[in-house]
């Protein structure tokens, strides 16, 4: 991971340094995860594509690339072709912009008639959409408008109906309608980005008289960041929470030496106020499943007096972990990890201290720590950055710092038993394992892409992929659900199987790690067994593909009963016959299925 | 700003650019004589002369450059 590429960056170095940046990233070649991605311009898009590149292989995704000549992004979606068929994208991404608007109204336009204006132009954009969807099932991701650079109307051009501004809000909201009515599909939000960036500058016309570019070269940097943060949520590498400092970063002044009532929190003065909104901001993420946790040099008391100050939006249960001691940053960090069964690069940083940033992000290769700045930059430069760039919200999310919670408090009812199966006993655990089922298609394509450690093959699915394997009468398809009595955890595994030649292959085995060691890869297997000889196949066969994180699950089959029949570097292939009587190996969770 | 001045910042922008410390760029230099040197990366290139120098080149002058002598007479009038 180059740093120079995070947030915040400088673009002018990106744009210049762009091969020297590309030969670096590819220093390190391996795990990368490899995706197709097409671009359909509707300007010229050639270094958005070589920018986008530099981000992806940032994320660990290494892209080839289809580019739609210039402005085909109509043609290509809308009439076959066979390069792009051929080329089998992951995900298309349409880069469109105001320029490729056909008709404006005029002054003497009727409201009627301007009403089918827009109805036209939000046709042509869902003829595309919908003809993508039907060629190749993948993720599509569309450019909304960015404002336009004049206005004929001044003020009056946002509210009018003859206004570019009231034109392109109206239509804006079309697409809207179109991405909530529709799973995979993303708008990459230029509206936002290019006012964010300043959208004098953004639409300068030099570049698109000159280049035909629909935006200022210098801000490509800004859109292609926008654009793989995208991609990457949806390819499952967004961050997964964070891990903060205290003092001086959740409030100003340090809770040890100054006591509680004197560190700078609260209405009373401007500095307090900013620590407060920024309290609020990092608390509002615990609604999009980002789990929260502490960090800091000071006595736990302490730190915990600081958290309960009355003018603190935080209490001590909105932390999954709580690290309050004078070991180093970096230790405290990798054992939050580790008690979260998370990989430490999964979280996210944040201290007011660089140098504490540095030695956490240097001991813990991946970790991200970004360089926050002032108190009054917090919020910006964590916000920006993308981490948590959300592409799908399950209810999963949304209680998953209390998933994680209950986790800890399994975690102490486990350490009074000296017995574990009694422990797992006490859980009253009750699985449901059943075929895939349209309410679960969203989080079973979310965990494919998520699961990393308990995998064993790390094969990536989306949603309409899911849909089509739940639909296809060669395939097996379970996923589980874990219910104990501190909650529900959810949706924690999947299996995918098809049957061929009188046995079952397993195309994909996954597990949550949050619920490691409670027997319900056992329960997974006893129903495939079920399923399996309800279906009069006599043998199952896995396959375990090594990756930089799925060493956990190498002797996954072996545990399970499977015997190993094949080797190649490091690839195993096993096989588990059961023909004869089979013996449910969990005897702990009680399963419907 | 002299000219050598303006050459050596030049020169600083196409190995960036191009990526490839090898390059001796001359007045007589146009895109024919370096390889990667099409009309998509012209775009780049006079982006970061224009980031490198802070100036802003207009239209003409981008269109009307016929090799690097007459980039870094522009530079010149402009710095």
């Amino acid at each position: 991971m180059l740093k120079e590429l995070l947030y915040p960056f400088d673009a002018g170095y990106i744009l210049a340094g762009k091969r020297r940046i590309r030969k670096r990233l590819l220093e390190d070649a391996a795990g990368y995860t490899e995706k197709r991605i097409a671009i359909l311009g509707g300007s010229t898009t050639h270094d958005i594509k070589l920018i986008m590149e530099l981000f992806l292989l940032n994320q660990g995704i290494r892209p080839s690339f289809y580019e739609s000549e210039y402005n085909q992004y109509y043609q290509d979606a809308v009439f076959p072709c066979q390069e792009l068929e051929a080329f089998r994208p992951d995900i298309i991404y349409i880069c469109t912009s105001n320029r490729n608007i056909t008709r404006y109204p005029a002054m003497c336009d009727d409201a009627d008639s301007i009403a089918r204006m827009i109805e036209q132009e939000k046709q042509r954009f869902y003829t595309v959409w919908d003809s993508l969807r039907a060629t190749y099932g993948c993720p599509v991701i569309q450019n909304n408008f960015e404002m336009p650079f004049y206005r004929l109307l001044g003020n009056k051009d946002a509210s009018d109906i003859h206004g570019k501004i009231n034109f392109l809000t109206r239509l804006n909201m079309e697409f809207y309608d179109y991405a909530e009515r529709h799973d995979d599909f993303y708008i990459c939000d230029i509206n936002y980005i290019s006012a964010d960036y300043g959208l004098r500058e953004w639409s300068d016309p030099f570049y698109y008289h000159m280049y035909k570019y629909a935006l200022n070269v210098n801000a490509i940097p800004y859109l292609a960041f926008n654009v793989a943060n995208i991609i990457k949520s949806v390819f499952g590498k967004n961050k997964k929470g964070f891990v903060l400092d205290l003092d001086n970063t959740l409030w100003g002044g340090v809770v040890g030496d100054d006591g509680v009532d004197n560190i700078v929190l609260g209405p009373e003065e401007p500095e307090g106020q900013v620590y407060s909104e920024f309290q609020r901001y990092v608390k509002e993420h615990k609604q999009i499943g980002v789990i929260l946790n502490i960090n800091s040099k000071n006595d736990y008391e302490n730190a915990i007096s600081g958290i309960k100050h009355p003018d603190s939006e935080f209490s001590p249960d909105d932390f999954v972990e709580i690290k309050a001691n004078w070991n180093t940053k970096d230790r405290n960090f990798s054992d939050i990890a580790d008690e979260l069964n998370l990989l430490p690069e999964s979280l996210v940083f944040v201290d007011d201290n660089p140098a504490e940033r540095h030695i956490v992000s240097e001991q813990l290769p991946g970790v991200c720590a970004p360089e926050i700045g002032a108190v009054q930059n917090y919020i910006h430069v964590i916000d920006r950055s993308g981490f948590f760039e959300v592409t799908a919200l399950s209810k999963d999310d949304m209680n998953r710092n209390e998933m994680y919670r209950e986790n800890a408090r399994r975690a102490q009812l486990q350490a009074s038993f000296s017995d574990y199966n009694e422990y797992l006993l006490s859980l009253e655990m009750k699985g449901i394992i059943k075929n895939f089922e349209p309410v679960y298609m969203a989080r079973i394509a979310q965990l494919t892409n998520k699961s990393n450690q308990f995998n064993l093959t790390t094969r990536r699915y989306t949603q309409p992929e899911i849909e089509r394997l739940a639909a296809d009468d060669a395939y097996i398809t379970l996923y589980g659900k874990l219910i104990d009595k501190f909650g529900d955890n959810g949706v924690v595994s999947v299996v995918i199987g098809h049957e061929t030649d009188g046995e079952c292959r397993i195309d994909l085995w996954i597990m949550s790690c949050r619920v490691l060691k409670r027997d319900m890869e056992s329960a997974m297997l006893d129903i495939l067994v079920k399923r399996c000889k309800e279906r009069g196949i006599r043998r199952i066969r896995g396959y375990y593909y090594p990756t930089a994180k799925n060493n956990m699950v190498r002797d996954f089959y072996a545990v399970q009963g499977f015997n190993k029949i094949s080797e190649t570097e490091g690839n195993t292939e096993w096989i588990l016959d059961i023909t004869g009587e089979y013996e449910n190996k969990n005897h702990v969770i009680e399963v419907e299925d | 700003m002299t000219r050598e001045e303006v050459f050596e910042g030049l020169h600083e922008v196409f190995w960036d650019v191009f990526d490839d410390e090898d390059i001796q760029i001359r007045d007589e230099t146009t895109a024919n004589d370096i390889e990667d040197w099409d009309s998509l990366e012209h775009i780049n290139l006079v982006v970061a002369v224009e980031k490198k120098f802070n100036i802003k080149f207009n239209m003409g002058e981008v269109n009307n450059m016929k090799n690097v002598g007459e980039m870094a007479d522009i530079i010149l009038k402009r710095v």
